[in-house]
């Protein structure tokens, strides 16, 4: 066993230990913060594939983004957990359904021979000046450039929808606008006025 | 350097390389260390001769064992884990805090060759790392179990993932004029061109065609590392000092620590992304590291000379100024250099 190999079966080790604890902890805190061990793990295991942006872009998207907000969320919540369990038998019918559909669709891939290893031969190994960053960036934006945007506008359009959605007007309501006190100068404020002094 | 090596490597064998590399960390941890406690005693100093004070100058000559004496308290001192704590999350808090801030510093070149790691995509694992930063302030806040840390921690997160995005857009300005993610490349292609033929290097770093992202980068980084005039998130008169509330001794120490060397951080990256690195600013002076130390204690000055000068911002003001003002200001300057590079007035051919 090489040592590319052992430090492969240390990240995987940590990483599906961190996935089960994901759902085993009692605590919501305690369960994203073991997600965001796996998806730290993970970028790991594509560092050892040697592709670096993705692992690197997954720490920080995922860990450095998503994760932080959600953290924020499920802090703010009481959630009581017991309350949570209550349901617990009458949700796992469907449940085992969908764990059942999910081992259906991973040996189908796993174990079928147009996905083994002999139909994915080993791809050659890079160069000293390969840049992963770089054949990505260049097939993104040369050959698959038109999904790419496509993709892009939806996700601009899923953010212009999930702004909207929050937008509402309420009447009444007083706020500061920064713009306008920012801007604010002496005169708007403070009057200077001229007045004799008085007399006794 | 190699032949006189080569014994003590004989010595260790198949270990060398792991010996070798715990000796360059050592190497750049130590003096990060040491500067990160004579950065607090500078504060303390600038500030208070800005204040028209003299500041600390009891301990040792001139004060200058102040942060030895600061260091040992604290040391000494007990460490208090509250009653309804999360108690491994409240001692892994200030571990997560220090660990990016030095984590980070194995891809950043001090001079040409000195790096502990010349790693390709040496931009983003900067980026990278300094965004798990808040995972220490987010936990700590949680796992002590209290208000006022609570509310520490909830400002950091929405504070410092906000500028985190404005801080991308500025990279991506200076990667895509530079061609490169490699920290050591960004800064050899800053020594180029027009100017730096004249002998005029210092007009021809990244600064100059990218000043608007080298302000946004530098008021971004003030606001990433909590530092006042955008300190909120320990804001005294609001919550008492955040997520670090109930912590003691040395638990409150590494999130000090991680403070001051996440400063030094943001002031070597703006050094090496915009001021050229280890590069001299002027043509016939050999180039090297004491470039970049100039540089950087000249941004840690103005770190210090911004919490002197500026007083603290409304909160509402500091969301206004990443989201409003700054990510527009990048989006729109990244499309002019990309429109700059490739118009035939490029200057990056």
């Amino acid at each position: 066993m090489d040592f590319k190999t052992f430090v492969f079966y240390i990240l995987s080790a940590i990483m599906v230990f961190a996935a089960l604890r994901v759902i085993t902890a009692r605590n919501p805190v305690h369960a994203a913060l073991f997600l965001v061990l796996s998806f730290f793990t993970a970028g790991g295991i594509w560092l050892l594939l040697a592709a670096e942006f993705l692992a690197i872009v997954l720490v920080m998207v995922y860990v450095g983004a998503v994760m932080v907000l959600f953290l924020f969320v499920v802090m703010m919540l009481d959630i009581n957990i017991d309350r949570l369990r209550e349901g617990f038998w009458s949700y796992l019918p469907v449940g085992a359904l969908i764990g059942v559909l999910l081992v259906v669709e991973m040996t189908l891939v796993l174990g079928g021979r147009y996905f083994g290893l002999e139909a994915m031969p080993e791809p050659p190994a890079v160069q000293a000046g390969y840049s992963n960053t770089r054949e990505l960036g260049r097939l993104l934006y040369t050959d698959y450039v038109y999904p790419f945007e496509l993709a892009s506008l939806l996700l601009l359009v899923a953010m212009v929808v999930a702004v909207t959605l929050t937008l509402r007007k309420r009447k009444g309501v007083r706020y500061l606008n920064p713009s306008e006190q920012v801007s604010v100068k002496r005169g708007d404020r403070v009057e200077l006025v001229s007045m004799p002094a008085e007399k006794e | 350097m190699e032949a006189m090596l080569e014994p003590v490597a004989q010595f260790f064998g198949p270990v060398w390389p792991a010996v070798w590399t715990l000796a360059k960390i050592v190497a750049i941890i130590a003096p990060l260390m040491i500067g990160v406690a004579y950065l607090t005693l500078a504060e303390r100093k600038v500030i208070g001769y800005m204040q028209v004070r003299i500041g600390p100058n009891r301990v040792g000559p001139m004060g200058l064992l102040q942060p030895i004496a600061d260091g040992m308290k604290l040391l000494f001192k007990e460490i208090i884990v509250p009653s309804g704590a999360s108690k491994g999350l409240f001692i892994l808090g200030p571990i997560l805090a220090i660990a990016p801030s030095l984590a980070a510093w194995a891809v950043v070149p001090f001079d040409d060759g000195m790096v502990l790691a010349n790693v390709n995509a040496g931009l983003l694992f900067l980026l990278a790392i300094t965004s798990m930063e808040v995972y220490g302030v987010i936990i700590a806040g949680w796992a002590s179990n209290s208000k006022y840390p609570f509310l520490g921690s909830m400002r950091a997160a929405a504070q410092m993932v906000s500028y985190e995005v404005a801080m991308g857009f500025a990279l991506i300005c200076v990667l895509m004029i530079s061609a490169s993610l490699n920290l050591t490349d960004i800064v050899n292609s800053q020594g180029e061109g027009r100017f730096h033929e004249m002998g005029l290097s210092v007009f021809s770093w990244n600064w100059v065609p990218l000043f608007p992202m080298f302000v946004v980068f530098l008021i971004s980084g003030i606001a990433e590392t909590n530092r006042a005039p955008f300190d909120v998130v320990e804001g005294e008169s609001e919550v008492v000092a955040g997520h670090m509330v109930e912590y003691s001794g040395m638990t409150f120490a590494l999130f000090f620590l991680a403070e001051y060397a996440n400063m030094f951080l943001v002031s070597t990256m703006t050094s090496v992304l915009f001021l050229g690195g280890w590069l001299s600013p002027v043509g016939g002076i050999p180039d090297g590291f004491h470039w970049l130390a100039l540089k950087t204690a000249f941004i840690l000055f103005l770190f210090l000379w911004a919490r002197a000068t500026f007083p603290r911002f409304r909160y509402d003001h500091i969301m206004r100024l990443g989201w409003k003002v700054f990510i527009p200001i990048t989006l729109v300057w990244v499309i002019v250099v990309a429109v700059w590079m490739m118009s035939p007035l490029s200057i990056w051919k």
